[in-house]
Order: structure tokens, then sequence, then C-alpha cells
């Protein structure tokens, strides 16, 4: 591929700068109202929606609406949160219904027009406001054996794998655990027993790694009623994933693997 | 108060406090306690990669990435560390690909590499392919396959447990660790492991600065504790500027968007890196960038509403090529600044992205108490630790490196001094301190904000004391930072529950970046020279006379340094083994 790279041309040492990014102008403000669904089982066991009026900056996320509530406005709001950029998975919440990152969702592509709704994930026990607790979950994840499996005897330098069997799994390593899938899924909110979306995802990223022995014993576990058989393809894990991971055709490859292995 | 009972108590859970659990988990009774779930930490949000001289695609060795290494950091490398790192990093990537990352590969199957600001082939002659990377989220990828052979090899991990407290217990005249503090988020109950070894793992502090790549919860925990039990803070003043974080964000746009081609301008539209550097120009080292394109905001050739970033121009690119190369950074510029990079040039600033001091260790991850003596069953691998393999300045890709050389070194250590070691007593009254800070913040009624002071200590830090400091501008960092701490007896937080009251812990960790940012600027006061990261406009020079030495700071009422009261400094010999300090000249 470097071959075919052709010399780029020097790159003019001056430039007229396109629109505004020169300078000048103002930084827009909106102003919304966020509606935080809030529950603290300490003060009341009814969950109620709660108003705040701000007034926010045009790259603003949710994430910093919700901090501006709580470094401004209520100390007790509560909400995980880390990297603030959308890779450690921390913040999905439910925002205008739908399963979400905080901190990867601007508040400018939002209808500001009407309130934002911002509440915990649906299908796992709310613990604080939107923190829910994440022990269920990650029992799943547990339970398919998230880890290569080898039979062989260990080489001396690294095994070998063809960049095609690398790519085969590729979109499945992009997980970060973030629950978006699992809690926008609707057999998981009547069904706790299902492993849900975010398992299967991180199965098949071991299934489908050609270093992996475990595949048949991965497949037998997810073959059993609560595994794979439950999923309705109704894509809405998908549309969650703040990664762009294709998780229902993910868990329509381990549903054809099953069938293939024919338990 | 509950009281729990383990060998290795291992303090984080991101790439080097997983590496040392998987280690000291086969071997002792572990557990590893940690104030985010694992998978949050933020070794996660590492892009680049991570090097070692496996020679998979053209000659390399480890003895050239020894001096890479040496001369990247100014000469400030404890070069027996370097060595160590160097020659295990092999084996480090080989131990993660077998334990089943998906590192990209070559044609023929092996390990692919790609290259990396300063690393060279036989002693700077060209850039050398040593970087091992799994796409761009090769931290990413170390995290997640750590957590799994955690899970697989069955590692206890407390999840959202803060540790607030290192419990010392006097042997012979002498404290040593017995056990730490823990505050369980969930409950709000205080917790005590007392444990024979004590690994810290718990990362870096960047959350100091207002402009960052860091996480929110990098707030430097286990440096302040370690400092506020008596121990010593080695070269805190070095830390490392990136150029390119996202503007007014601080997001971290790769080193790679210039090694693409991307070029700097300034609001004349001017690529301005040709005055600072006419050869290498935009791919000058880091802190040489940094400093020119605050020069430029400073000089008034800034861009935006406020005239307070400069751009990083892609748009002479093909947009078949971005899409190819640098698919993340483009997309954080989309989503965050809601740049089309292919059209529009994209607002950049330095961003504070790398604490190269620490707690100061030896090559087997040995805390030191002193210049000269470790302190037994105490132990410290990653950011928080300076080994120093870092030196003055970090080489890309040798942070990945040393969470897994060292997270390895202090795991297998650990063990082996549990093995032999009996637990020391407890003191009955042991979490008292603990309980004591929480309820001063619990029951304040000053008129105080955490959340005011916090922004105020980052925008006295962004202003004084980054890319660059004179005398002046770290006084006026050190007299605000006196103010807030004096404020700070008077805050009050709102939150007044148990459960999951992370408005308390906030109150906390913003007393710990007040204390290491007073370490920060009294080291840099002190340092009247410019080496790596850390630049004086008054000492623009490198003076190895007076400092090639590591500074030492200890916490110590009584004593005065540079006329600030408080603070204790005092220095530690640079080990060389075989290479004498030259220019650094790229
Ligand atoms: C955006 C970005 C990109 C980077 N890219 C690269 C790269 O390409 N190559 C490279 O080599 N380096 C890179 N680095 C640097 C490198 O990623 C980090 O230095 C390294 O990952 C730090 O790992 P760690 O294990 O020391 O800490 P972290 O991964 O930060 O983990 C810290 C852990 O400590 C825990 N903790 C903290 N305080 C407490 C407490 N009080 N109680 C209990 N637990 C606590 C946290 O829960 C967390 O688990 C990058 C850094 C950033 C920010
Ligand atoms: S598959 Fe996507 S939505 Fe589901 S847990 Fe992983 S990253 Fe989150
Ligand atoms: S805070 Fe890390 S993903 Fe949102």
């Amino acid at each position: 591929m470097t071959t075919q790279e052709k010399e780029a041309a020097e790159p003019a040492s001056k430039v007229d700068l396109p629109g505004e990014s020169g300078g000048g102008g103002e930084i827009p403000t909106y102003n919304l109202t966020l509606k935080v669904r809030r529950y603290n089982p300490e003060v009341s066991e009814e969950a109620h929606w709660e108003d705040y009026e701000l007034e926010m900056f045009g790259t603003d996320r949710v994430l910093d609406a919700l901090h501006k509530v709580k470094w401004e406005i209520d100390g007790s709001l509560s909400f995980r949160r880390s990297c603030a950029h959308g890779v450690c998975g921390s913040d999905a919440m439910r925002i205008n219904g739908r399963n979400r990152l905080a901190c990867k969702t601007l508040l400018k592509d939002l209808d500001l027009s009407k309130p934002v709704t911002v509440e915990a994930i649906k299908g796992l026990p709310c613990e604080k406001d939107l923190i829910v607790d994440m022990e269920p979950f990650f029992q799943s994840y547990r339970e398919i054996m998230p880890f290569l499996m080898n039979e062989g005897h260990e080489p001396e330098r690294e095994r070998y794998q063809s960049q095609e069997d690398r790519d085969r799994f590729d979109d499945t390593t992009k997980c970060i655990l973030c629950a978006a899938c699992t809690s926008s899924c609707p057999v998981f909110w009547t069904d706790g027993q299902y492993f849900g979306p975010a398992a299967i995802v991180n199965a098949h990223r071991f299934i489908f790694d050609s270093r992996d022995d475990a595949g048949d014993l991965r497949l037998e576990i997810l073959n059993d009623k609560e595994g794979v058989w439950r999923c309705r393809t109704t894509f809405n894990c998908t549309e969650a994933c703040p990664r762009g991971i294709q998780v229902t055709k993910a868990i329509a490859e381990v549903k054809q693997a099953v069938l293939a292995r024919a338990f | 108060m509950q009281l729990h009972k383990y060998d290795v108590v291992i303090v984080g859970a991101g790439g080097a406090g997983m590496r040392a659990a998987i280690e000291s988990g086969q071997r002792a009774r572990t557990a590893v306690l940690t104030k985010i779930y694992p998978t949050r930490s933020h070794t996660g949000a590492a892009q680049g990669g991570m090097c070692a001289a496996l020679a998979n695609v053209e000659e390399d060795n480890w003895e050239w990435h020894t001096f890479d290494t040496i001369k990247g950091g100014d000469y400030l490398v404890d070069q027996d560390a370097a060595e160590v790192m160097a020659k295990e990093a092999i084996d480090a990537v080989l131990d993660l690909e077998k334990m089943g990352l998906p590192f990209n590969r070559t044609p023929e199957g092996r390990i692919d590499q790609r290259r990396f600001g300063g690393h060279t082939r036989d002693h700077g002659k060209s850039p050398v392919r040593r970087a091992c990377y799994a796409a761009d989220r090769t931290g990413h990828m170390i995290l997640q396959t750590l957590y799994q052979n955690c899970v697989k090899h069955n590692v206890e991990f407390f999840n959202e447990y803060y540790v607030l407290d290192l419990v010392m217990t006097e042997v012979d005249g002498k404290p040593r660790p017995s056990g730490v503090v823990t505050y369980d988020l969930a409950t709000g109950e205080v917790h005590v492991f007392q444990a024979k070894s004590i690994v810290f793992a718990s990362g870096g502090c960047g959350k100091i600065f207002k402009t960052t790549s860091n996480a929110h919860t990098l707030t430097g925990d286990g440096m302040a504790i370690a400092f506020r039990n008596g121990l010593p803070l080695e070269d805190m003043e070095f830390v490392q500027f990136h150029p390119t974080g996202l503007a007014g964000l601080g997001i971290l746009v790769s080193e790679a968007a210039r090694g693409e081609g991307g070029i700097l301008r300034n609001s004349e539209g001017e690529r301005f890196m040709e005055r600072y550097a006419p050869t290498i120009k935009d791919l000058a080292p880091r802190d040489i960038v940094a400093r020119s394109m605050a020069n430029e905001v400073r000089e008034g050739r800034g861009c935006g509403p406020n005239k307070d970033y400069v751009l990083l121009d892609l748009t002479h690119l093909e947009p078949e090529h971005i899409d190819a190369k640098l698919p993340d950074i483009t997309e954080f510029a989309r989503t965050y600044l809601g740049v089309e990079p292919y059209t529009e040039p994209v607002p950049v600033f330095p961003t504070a992205h790398y604490a190269m001091g620490g707690i100061p260790t030896n090559i087997d991850a040995e805390v030191y108490r002193n210049s000269e003596e470790t302190v037994p069953g105490l132990y410290a691998a990653g950011e928080v630790a300076c080994v120093s393999v870092h030196g003055s300045n970090r080489l890309g890709t040798n942070s990945l490196l040393d969470i897994n050389v060292f997270g390895k070194r202090a795991g297998i250590k650990a063990a082996e001094y549990a093995a032999t070691a009996d637990f020391l007593p407890v003191p009955e009254d042991a979490a008292q301190p603990t309980q004591d800070l929480l309820d001063l913040m619990r029951n304040g009624k000053g008129d105080q904000k955490v959340a005011v002071l916090r922004k105020e200590l980052q925008d006295v830090m962004d202003a004084d004391m980054q890319v660059f400091r004179t005398a002046d501008t770290i006084h006026n960092a050190l007299d605000k930072i006196a103010d807030l701490q004096e404020r700070y007896k008077h805050i009050q937080i709102q939150d007044q529950g148990k459960r999951f009251n992370l408005d308390l812990l906030e109150a906390v960790e913003l007393g710990f970046l007040l204390e290491l940012a007073k370490v920060m600027s009294v080291a840099a006061l002190h340092r009247e020279e410019s080496r790596g990261g850390h630049f004086r406009e008054d000492f623009p020079n490198r003076d190895d006379d007076k400092f090639m030495k590591h500074s030492m700071a200890y916490l110590d009422e009584g004593a005065e340094t540079d006329s600030v009261a408080g603070i204790r400094l005092e220095t530690k010999p640079v080990i060389f083994t075989r290479y004498e300090p030259m220019e650094r000249k790229y």
C-alpha cells in the first residue's frame, strides 16, 4: 500500500481560511429545560421528574448539562461518568426515550423547543437517579467466558493470524460494555434471565477469533433457553450502540453458528 | 467499620493494576480496589500503540529503544529502568497476544508495527516501526484483554471502592504499610483492608488542569495519599502537554494527524511552524510544537471568538486518506466541535496529557521512602509511579508499555513479599482520619463551592503552569493555590446521603488536586532550567550542572522551599549506565 502513496505537494505556507474559522463571532447559546427522573430511596421510594432551566453553549453535550445541574444547582444529582468522550462506557442513559451516552450526545442535535428528558437505562435496578446496578449485566458477560481459550501448546513468539482472520471479528472488539444495547432490548426488560445483546456481542468476539478453541463451549451456553434464541430481531440494540457495532448482525451470525453446530 | 484481610491489595484497575492482579492473583490472595469499574479506566482511551523492539517489520533491537527513551526524556531517565523496560517490552507484547489481544497483523500474520515520534533505528538515524497497535484503539484492547484475563483467573474486584488513606504501622521505628482505608460508594460505609503488600496503580492527575486529555476521575488520589503519609513525590514538575487537544475540550487528537500531513495554522492562515522549526516544522517534538502554538495565541494570532486556539488543517488531504488513516480523530472533531475535517480546519490547543512524576520506585516497583531506602511491602506502578523511565518527557507508546512491564513486576514482587511476611497490626483507630475528613466535608457550613474552587484552580494552572512558566507565573499560581486551600476549609456540599454520594467524593478529590498542584508548582519554581516538559522562560536552557537530578518533594509542616512553607524539596541522583547526556536534537 505504501508504495502507491504519491508524494503530496508541499502545502501552502499561507492560505485563506474558510468562513469564520479565522476568528471573531459569538459562541451561540441555547436555553433549554432539562427534565431528569430523580430517584433516591433514602428519601422516597417514588421516583419523580424534576425540571432545570439551563443556558448552555453550542458545543455542549448532555453530560455538560448534567454537570451544570450538579455543580451549580443541586449537588445531589447522581450519575456516572469518566472519560467524557465516548470511550469508557460509564454514562449510558435514556435521553428523550433513546439509549445513548450523555457525553456523546450534543444538545444542538436535540429538539430544544421541548424539554430534554433524561432517565436511567431500563431493565437494570435503579440505585439512585441515573445510576443502575450493573452487576446483572456483568454477570451475563462473565457467563459467556469472555477470554481466549487455546488448547495448543504455547508458541514461543506470537500466534499467527491472517489479516482476514483478524478482520472477521473486528466489529465486536469495539464494545465498551456500556449496556446501551442490552438495556434497550424489550426481551431483556421482560425476561431478566436473557443474556442480552452485549454478552452475545462479546461471545461473538471470541467465537470468530481464529485463535480460540472454545467456540463449541460458548455456543452450547448460548443455545440454552436464555440464550440467542430469545432475540426477536427488533434492532433496538444496533440503533443504541454508541460504537456503531452491528449488534443484530453479530447475534444473527452467532445463531447461524449454533445451527451449523447442530447440538 | 468493616475489616477485610488479603495478602495483597491493589489500588486501581487500569492497565497497571490489572496486569499486577493477573500475576498476584495466581500467587496470593488478592483484592483489587477501584473507584470506577475496571473497564472504565482511562487506559482505554489510549489510541496510538505500545512499543517493543519485536523487529517484525524491520531491523530493531531493545538497545536502540533504550537509547530513544533516555534521549526523549532529556537524560533525566534512570537508565537501568529504561533498559529493563525496553528488554521486557518484547515479552510484554507477546504476553498480551497470548492473552488474546487482537493486534493488527502483517501480511504474514505477525504482529504489525508502525512509526511513532522519537522512536528511531540505530540511535537516531531514521524512524523505526516499533509501535504495536490494534487499529486506533490500542488502549481499549489492552484494558479489555486484561479485564478478560482477570475474569478468567477469578480476580476479586471491589468496584466503586474509593481508597482514601494508607494505614502505616510503626516497625522498629519506621512506618510500614499495614492496610488501606476505603469508602464504598454504593453504601457510604468505610472499610479497612488489611494487607501484607499494597500496590498503588491509581493513574495520573491531569484534572489539575482545565484543558486535559485525562478523564474526570484522574485526580491524583494515589499520589496525594502517599504524600500525606510522609512519602516523597518525584519529579512532579514534569507534565507532558500534548499539542493537539480539541480546543476547549482537551480531547486528544493523536500525533498521527500531523504524521499523515496535517498542518497547524494561525488566524492569518499562516503555517507558523515554519518559523519555529524550519526543517521538521509540524513534526517537531511535542513540547516544541505545544510552545509554538501557545506563543501564537499569546501574540494575538489565535483563532475563534476568543482567539484562544489554532487550527489543524487537514483539508488538503484526500477524504479517502483521512478515512483510512484518521477515522477516530475525524469522528471526534465532527461529534464534539461540529467541524467537518474534509473541508474545515479543526480548532486545537495543547492539552495536559501525562504526569511524568509520581511515587518514586525502583525497577522492582518498590516505593522509596527517601532517596536511598525502600518501604517493605509497598509498591507502585503505572502513571501514579515514577520509576523513572520517562525522565522529563515521555515518548509516545512508552506508557502502555510501562504499565505492562512494571505492572507485572509489581504483581509478582507484591505476592512474593506477602508469602514471606506477616500481617502487621492495624491500629484500632486506623479509619479515624478518614472518618474525620468525611465528617468535616459533610458538616461544613461555609459558603464555598467545590465546583467553583476546582474551576479556579484549573484556570490558574492552565494560565500559569502550562507550557510557559516563569518565577512570576509560578508565584502567582502558588498564591492562588494558598488562597484556594484556605477557602477549601469553608466548603459546603449539598448531598447529605449515604448512597452514591459523588458530591462528597468530589470534595475529597479537590483536596488531592490542591495538594498536588502545590507540589507541582514548588518543584517547578525550584527547577531553574528548561528540560523536556518543563519550560522556564526565565531559564530557557538545560542546566546539567545544577539540575541533572530528580526532585523529591515531602510534606513537612516546618519546612520552607524557596520561601514556600510546608514542603521540603530534596534530590535523588539520576542513574546512568552507559549513555552520556547529549543535547536533545532531532
Ligand atoms: C487520550 C490518551 C491517549 C493516550 N495514548 C497513549 C498511547 O497511544 N500510548 C501510550 O503508551 N500511552 C498513551 N497514553 C498514556 C496511557 O494511556 C496512560 O498513562 C496509562 O494508560 C495509565 O494507566 P494506569 O493503569 O496507570 O492508570 P489508569 O488506566 O488511569 O487507571 C487508574 C485506575 O485507578 C483507579 N483509582 C484511581 N484513584 C483511586 C482511588 N482513590 N481508589 C481506588 N481506585 C482508584 C481507577 O478506578 C482506575 O481503575 C494516553 C493517555 C491518554 C489520556
Ligand atoms: S455492543 Fe455497543 S451498546 Fe452494547 S455494550 Fe457494547 S458498546 Fe455498548
Ligand atoms: S463518560 Fe466515558 S463514555 Fe461517556
